[in-house]
């Protein structure tokens, strides 16, 4: 008998959305929650918006001492993480700790950790500090980010595999897919799986300015971010992060867990093209797609809303438009299709799970999030991306889909629990 | 559990006592060691100094000139590794492999740090405009993946992964699970390289490594005078494939399965529960079908450290009883190589199966009685055996366990 993985608690910390009803409520809204950068002096940068997050780990509730020793994406995982437990209503406390796992995306992990250091040791780059006795003794966990999943595992009381996926931007689809792995192959019952990025920091700033994939659509901060529009010219960079609870859909039922959605299929590839560079055809991401919806057994025509990629730049919303073709046939022309990050921006290895939890929403509350600032036409981009308003109607299987640096081509499917009430 | 088996047909070794496979198992079995002072940098000020360091990879020899400018030194490893580990394989470009049915699974640690650190320091000492249009995905923990399957026209299912030193292991696990899901081929392994002065500085920060001045007596794993570890830099990539797919192909050979992998992870610090090493090592012996008492040879992990010695000493006599089977760690030449080391130590335990010998635990002499642990130390030890255990373990929890046996 196949083991099946099921989602049955949910975390969210976004730009404009410190918890899942605020976060849900914004992307229903349409109001976006991208802004001028605040965090340091971008005056030198090409690109100077972002999405940042309102998050105090004071009233976060975390202690001083935890507040010394995560770095900031590891406090936004480990708050998305007691949300999810909570929302969960699971007690970890009764379960076997061999029997739970993590999986955690993040595509930079403790860059601005870094970042800080760096300017302690090179005294603000002017000279190198020789004396390691500059440096945190956290310094280690900035190199080798381990600690992250280590403080999600020790936060739940998981002792069984845990792992972080870096997979680039595609980092918090994976994390999920390596999860619902761990659980149909029987290595866990039950997984924290999720992503946290916080890279809205100098240093990557500047690597997104370097080759012009962020927006220097700087006079206008909030209607910046613009998938699939005619006027797209880069995404924004964000902070943010999601964490589910999966669990193995008999013991979740047998408990009388709430299920949100079950996670029918994922699959990756790889286009083994260029580290940043997208060709227009969009054959491994529409490969990515057929497999995902392989294993969930799904004819292609039963997807009800595709959540994009769309992160707004010329070549991917153009490549991901190619890709739906190509898989979707016909019905890509007839299903909505929207992308969150023209609210949220772009939160490189973390954005895949922040769409997930929007993908799971849409199914809970049957309403598809618009695509943001989308009021100018694209010949290329010629399928129908939900401008502006979000809908209503019935959603009980989304495709969630990824694109990154490296060649990353990844895809999700989730539906609403079979035998449950649409 | 699964009919599908993985097995591996190519080995790709960069390590700082031997380029390559052969030479670097040579150097094991003969007790050549990588470690000396570490010359990247002035080092004078640093309170360790000494490193497993790579002295005579040539770059301009191994890469395309067109991929020097855009990769850190650990990912110029990677791509190296894959290279000798494909060649070795018998996959050239003639292959018939279907570019979806071949996949990427790396693990680094550190990323590619030497190159970022240049970057960071263009950004904070010129400005942005400075900052090099590579450093996108030459820092980040995925580019390994990434530039082997460009390399080599690879567009099956692909991952990165992060544990620290165990991470490689679990990069070795990860591919067998993705070949049991139905790709025939998954280039997987570890390299890993931080030796520029951030990179450095970050690793003593971690408190554990070594300050001994003398090469010879700097990392002595299970020694009563362990100090600490060495770092090193490298590690290993590694052909897996589908057994039936590698026979019908006719590969040149199956060094052997990967028959079991377990990983687990320790209790929060001041639960009072055991630590997970033994869990993860029975565990992966158990998926391969086998008993403790089939295990012939066992790739400790070595941390250096006492602490952590002994603990792996007691994970050990828990599952084979005191000095029930020979342990080693080859890892003593090389230093800790992070992502690299579990690879590398693969590497090294399919040598050891083919050719039926363990090598020592080089400059090791005196094991304390209270660890029970059979250490291979001075000369190689023969042995008789189908099957061997890999053990790693990473900063903060990580445990992963592999166990190899013949083909």
């Amino acid at each position: 008998m196949s083991r099946r993985a099921v989602i049955t608690g949910i975390g969210v910390r976004t730009p404009g959305g410190s918890g899942t009803k605020e976060f849900w409520d914004l992307l229903t809204s349409g109001r976006t929650a991208t802004r001028p950068i605040t965090f340091f002096d971008a005056s030198p940068f090409r690109s100077r918006i972002a999405g940042e997050a309102d998050f105090d780990p004071v009233s976060e509730g975390f202690t001083p001492r935890e507040i010394r020793r995560m770095d900031r994406a590891t406090q936004f995982a480990v708050a998305c993480t007691r949300d999810a437990v909570a929302d969960s209503g699971l007690d970890f406390a009764s379960l076997d700790p061999s029997r739970v796992a993590v999986a955690l995306g993040s595509a930079v992990a403790s860059a601005t950790s870094l970042e800080n250091e760096y300017l302690v040791m090179s005294d603000a780059g002017r000279d190198w500090l020789v004396d390691p006795g500059h440096l945190s003794p956290y310094m280690f966990d900035y190199l080798s980010p381990g600690v992250m999943p280590a403080e999600i595992a020790w936060e739940v009381g998981a002792e069984g595999p845990v792992t972080m996926i870096s997979d680039g931007c595609t980092s918090g689809l994976d994390a999920v897919g390596h999860g619902v792995q761990l659980i149909r192959e029987g290595s866990a019952d039950t997984v924290l799986a999720g992503a946290a990025d916080t890279p809205v920091s100098p240093i990557v700033v500047a690597c997104f300015d370097a080759i012009k994939a962020t927006t220097p659509r700087n006079d206008e901060p909030a209607t910046a971010s613009r998938p699939f529009d005619g006027t797209r010219n880069g995404f924004v960079l964000a902070e943010g992060a999601a964490m589910f609870v999966l669990e193995e859909y008999e013991r979740a039922r047998a408990r009388g867990a709430q299920i949100y959605a079950e996670v029918g299929g994922y699959a990756t590839r790889s286009n083994a093209y260029h580290m940043t560079g997208l060709k227009k055809d969009g054959r491994e991401l529409a490969e990515a797609i057929r497999a995902a919806l392989d294993e969930a057994r799904l004819d292609r025509g039963a997807v009800d809303y595709v959540n994009a990629h769309g992160s707004g730049t010329k070549q991917n919303d153009r490549h991901e438009t190619a890709a739906f073709k190509r898989s979707l046939g016909e019905h890509a022309y007839a299903v909505p299709i929207s992308s969150i990050k023209s609210m949220v921006g772009h939160s490189l290895g973390a954005i895949g799970s922040i769409e997930i939890a929007a993908s799971v929403l849409a199914i809970r509350h049957n309403v598809v999030p618009p695509t943001a600032n989308l009021s100018t036409p694209d010949p290329e981009c010629d399928l129908d991306y939900v401008p502006r308003t979000a809908r209503q109607q019935r959603v009980s299987t989304v495709l969630t889909v990824g694109s990154g640096f490296g060649g990353f081509q990844s895809a999700m499917v989730l539906h609403a629990p079979r035998g449950a009430a649409v | 559990m699964s009919a599908v088996r993985a097995v591996v047909t190519g080995l790709g070794v960069a390590a700082p006592n031997g380029l390559g496979a052969e030479t670097y198992w040579k150097a094991l079995l003969t007790g050549q060691s990588g470690i000396g002072p570490l010359s990247r940098f002035d080092t004078s000020g640093y309170p360790a100094r000494l490193a497993g360091e790579i002295r005579e990879f040539d770059a301009a020899r191994h890469l395309p000139d067109r991929l020097l400018p855009q990769t850190d030194v650990s990912t110029r490893y990677a791509i190296a590794a894959a290279d000798w580990a494909l060649a070795d394989a018998g996959i050239g470009d003639e292959s018939d492999i279907a570019d979806y049915d071949m996949g990427v699974v790396t693990s680094t640690a550190q990323g590619g740090f030497d190159f970022t650190h240049r970057e960071f320091r263009k950004l904070w000492r010129q400005g942005p405009r400075f900052v090099s249009v590579y450093e996108s995905f030459a820092w980040f923990y995925a580019v390994n993946t990434g530039q082997i399957s460009i390399r080599n026209g690879m567009r099956g299912p692909s991952a990165a992964l992060v544990g620290e030193q165990a991470g490689g292991l679990d990069a070795v696990g990860h591919a067998r699970r993705t070949v049991r899901r139905g790709t025939r081929l998954v280039v997987s392994g570890g390299v890993d390289s931080a030796f520029d002065p951030w990179g450095w500085s970050a690793q003593l920060a971690g408190g554990l490594v070594s300050q001994a001045t003398d090469p010879e007596r700097a990392y002595l794993p299970f020694d009563a005078a362990a100090c600490g570890y060495v770092p090193g830099e490298g590690g290993a990539l590694l052909v897996v494939e589908d057994a039936v797919s590698a026979r019908e192909r006719g590969a040149a050979q199956v060094y052997g399965e990967i028959a079991g992998y377990a990983a687990t992870f320790d209790p929060a610090p001041g639960s009072g529960r055991p630590p997970g090493l033994r869990g993860a090592a029975e565990r992966a012996i158990a998926d391969a079908g086998l008993e403790p008492g089939d295990i012939g040879a066992v790739f400790a992990d070595a941390a250096g450290v006492p602490a952590l010695d002994a603990a792996e000493a007691r994970a050990l006599r828990g599952i084979f009883g005191s000095r029930g089977v020979p342990v080693t760690a080859p890892k003593a030449l090389t230093g800790r190589m992070y992502a690299g080391g579990g690879p590398a130590d693969v590497a090294a335990a399919l040598l050891a199966l083919r050719d039926q010998v363990v090598p020592a635990t080089a400059r090791t002499a005196s094991v304390p009685e209270s660890y029970g642990l059979d250490l291979v130390v001075g000369e190689p030890r023969s042995i008789r055996t189908a099957a061997v255990l890999v053990l790693a373990r990473g900063r903060h929890g990580f445990n992963a366990a592999v166990v190899l046996t013949t083909a």
